[in-house]
């Protein structure tokens, strides 16, 4: 019967010549899709625009640094400094497997202190210089425009005084149309070579645009910092749960530096993989949201497409009862009114579909030059949609069931005298 | 064509039975055009209906075309009626939201009749009632007359072997209703089998048998010489 052309002929003329009753119903089942669609394309849009935040970034990567202890130990008073050293870096790597990479970091400038003067000709700033190893890059991504590059371990081995300066910096010192790759500019009293000019990117995280990068080793000697580490940037493996690998870094390292494990202020530390979970979390919480939001949208639609069903079928008592005194039988009769509640159903719920896929590339296209927002390519995946028009199919059967019964409920001479 | 015997039916009110037959013998041949009259409540649209297969009998035989009408579930009956029967009722019955050639069509779409088939023997059948031209108007652009005659295409469109029409004449004014009964007396004259109920005793001597109910019994049933519509119109 289904597959009868001339069903659903019958069905679409039965539909399409009761307009206004059409009309009601499918508002009802297209209002609850549009929504399902739209909130959960936002949903993803949301999903998208936090991946990309955290894209330039290991995302299970972590810091970590010192402060001053907060219990005496071991005959120390409270209130010690602790010192990072380098060796910490290899008792970390050796001591806890699932690391991937440890970056031991100096930076000048960043957390309190002058930043340090840098000059190129006669123009001068204040911009912070990180003494850094290659490695870094591996937790945090830098793009280095053409023609430049960014440190590696030769510079480290030589200690070069070469340094990647940031595109602000470029801006700031050098001439519009001037290479700086190749020239020198001064930090403090020293000359540097510009090796490459790294990408500001949004969503780089901590670190900004005037940022100058020259070797650790290079930096020690510079500022006189000796074996000491400002802090620690770490990245677990991606397998590895990276609250676990921090508490096991605050172990060691309390071990190493005679801190007391119950201390909590003594060391400090940054998790951006649980910040991550957590961002994902609550986007998959939205998604989720939107996931029951929009089927209890649909469902509510197609409980109002079965109620005007109902309706109509009861204005409808007296046509119903010709068609079985023409040779309807009560199954045709059945699946006629079960085929109308799924076709309304569907017809609605495609052009909900249609509707929000184009309220979503509205807003996507409104969006499109937003970089501080995090959303990005709000879509539905297509599961999801085909899961919808299932669900509206199985509903709409279900609930052109109530008054495909009712039609058939009556006798047929019952329906005729009906006025 | 069909044979009733001993037909009794009732109906429950509540705590009240209404005994409305109360054993009916019956037998017409094919080609008869038989009216039953009756005052009001006599029966005559139960019986019909009974006949129509649109309602059961209590007890008694019911035998149409030789097939004995036993056991009738509705999706039997409904197969039947697309078969054997074809309807035409007083208020028309015509299906408000389709046109005239799609109503006729509509007992041919219940038997399955492909679509383009389906329209040629509807207009086939709108040309024997005079309204080709009408095809493509909806019911309420026909005058009465016109959508009786629309009813009748459509009773006749599925080749019934009887016609049943309950006061197929009682909402038309006489001349409307001349013209319907010539009508029927052609299709009559071409071997049709036709039962007519009415009340109106012209209408009636238009038929050529008259069967007369009271409280649920046949008390009269002769032939008459059937007068011609024509001769009025
Ligand atoms: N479905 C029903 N339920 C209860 N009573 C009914 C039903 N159908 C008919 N009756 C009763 O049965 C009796 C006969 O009804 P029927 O319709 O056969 O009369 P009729 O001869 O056709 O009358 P009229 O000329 O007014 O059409 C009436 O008293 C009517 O009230
Ligand atoms: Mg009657």
């Amino acid at each position: 019967m289904i597959f009868r052309r001339d069903t659903w002929s019958e069905i679409l003329s039965s539909v399409t010549k009761n307009k206004a009753r059409t009309t009601i119903t499918v508002i009802g089942v297209l209002w609850g899709i549009f929504i399902y669609i739209t909130l959960s394309g936002a949903a993803k849009g949301l999903d998208n625009g936090f991946e990309r935040q955290f894209e330039r970034v290991a995302m299970n990567s972590m810091f970590v640094w010192t402060q001053q202890t907060s219990v005496p130990y071991k005959g120390f008073k409270t209130g010690r400094f602790i010192q990072l050293k380098l060796n910490d870096v290899r008792t970390l790597k050796t001591k806890i497997p699932e690391i991937q990479y440890v970056a031991p970091r100096n930076a000048k400038g960043v957390f309190g202190g002058d930043a340090p003067n840098i000059t190129k000709d006669l123009k001068h700033g204040k911009y912070n210089v990180y003494g850094d190893f290659p490695v870094v890059v591996k937790i945090a991504t830098k793009d280095i425009y053409d023609g430049g590059r960014f440190l590696n371990e030769e510079d480290i081995k030589h200690d070069r005084k070469v340094c990647v300066i940031g595109e602000r910096t470029q801006r700031e010192l050098f001439n519009k149309d001037e290479n700086p790759v190749g020239q020198f500019i001064k930090i403090d009293n020293s000359y540097f070579q510009v090796i490459g000019v790294h990408k500001f990117v949004q969503g780089g995280g901590f670190e900004d645009d005037g940022d100058i990068y020259i070797p650790f080793s290079t930096f020690r000697k510079l500022y006189n910092t000796g074996e000491n580490v400002g802090w620690l940037a770490i990245a677990a493996y991606n397998d590895a749960d990276v609250i676990e690998v921090e508490k096991k870094v605050k172990t060691v390292l309390k071990d190493i530096h005679s801190v007391a494990q119950e201390d909590e202020r003594a060391i400090g530390s940054f998790n951006l993989g649980e910040i991550f979970n957590k961002v994902q979390g609550f986007s998959k919480g939205l998604t989720f949201l939107s996931l029951v939001v929009g089927v209890a949208t649909i469902f509510a639609g197609v409980i109002g497409i079965g109620n005007i069903l109902l309706i109509s079928v009861k204005e409808r008592t007296r046509e119903l009862g010709v068609r079985r005194a023409l040779g309807a039988t009560p199954n045709e009769v059945k699946g006629q009114i079960i085929l109308e509640s799924v076709f309304l159903t569907l017809v609605s719920g495609v052009l909900g579909i249609i509707l929000g896929a184009l309220v979503l590339a509205g807003i996507n296209a409104a969006t499109q030059d937003v970089t501080d927002f995090p959303y990005t390519n709000p879509t539905v995946p297509i599961p999801y949609i085909i899961g919808a028009l299932l669900i509206m199919i199985i509903l709409g059967t279900l609930i052109g069931l109530i008054p495909a019964q009712r039609a058939v409920s009556i006798k047929p001479i019952d329906a005729l005298r009906e006025e | 064509m069909i044979a009733i015997k001993d037909l009794h039916k009732s109906y429950k009110m509540g705590s009240n039975v209404l005994h409305v037959l109360k054993g009916i013998n019956f037998n017409v041949e094919e080609g008869e055009m038989v009216a039953i009259m009756g005052s009001s409540g006599s029966g005559k649209s139960t019986l019909l209906n009974i006949v129509g297969m649109l309602d059961l009998l209590d007890t008694g035989s019911y035998t149409l075309d030789g097939v004995p009408i036993v056991n009738l579930n509705e999706t039997k009956a409904a197969k039947y009626r697309n078969k054997f029967l074809g309807f035409i009722f007083q208020s028309f019955n015509l299906i408000n939201y389709k046109t005239a050639l799609e109503n006729v069509a509509l007992p041919l779409y219940y038997q399955r009749v492909p679509k383009k088939e389906r329209d040629e023997k509807a207009l086939q059948y709108l040309t024997k009632v005079g309204l080709a031209n009408w095809a493509t108007h909806l019911p309420s652009e026909l005058s009465g007359g016109q959508k009786q005659r629309v009813a009748i295409a459509r009773a006749l469109a599925a080749q019934p072997k009887v016609l049943l029409a309950d006061e197929p004449t009682g909402a038309l004014d006489s001349t409307t209703s001349y013209e319907v009964m010539q009508l029927l007396q052609e299709i009559n004259d071409e071997g049709k089998t036709l039962l007519v109920v009415t009340h109106e005793e012209d209408i009636a001597k238009m038929c050529k048998r008259i069967v007369q109910l009271k409280d649920g019994v046949i008390i009269e049933d002769k032939k008459v010489n059937q007068i011609r519509a024509s001769e009025y119109v």
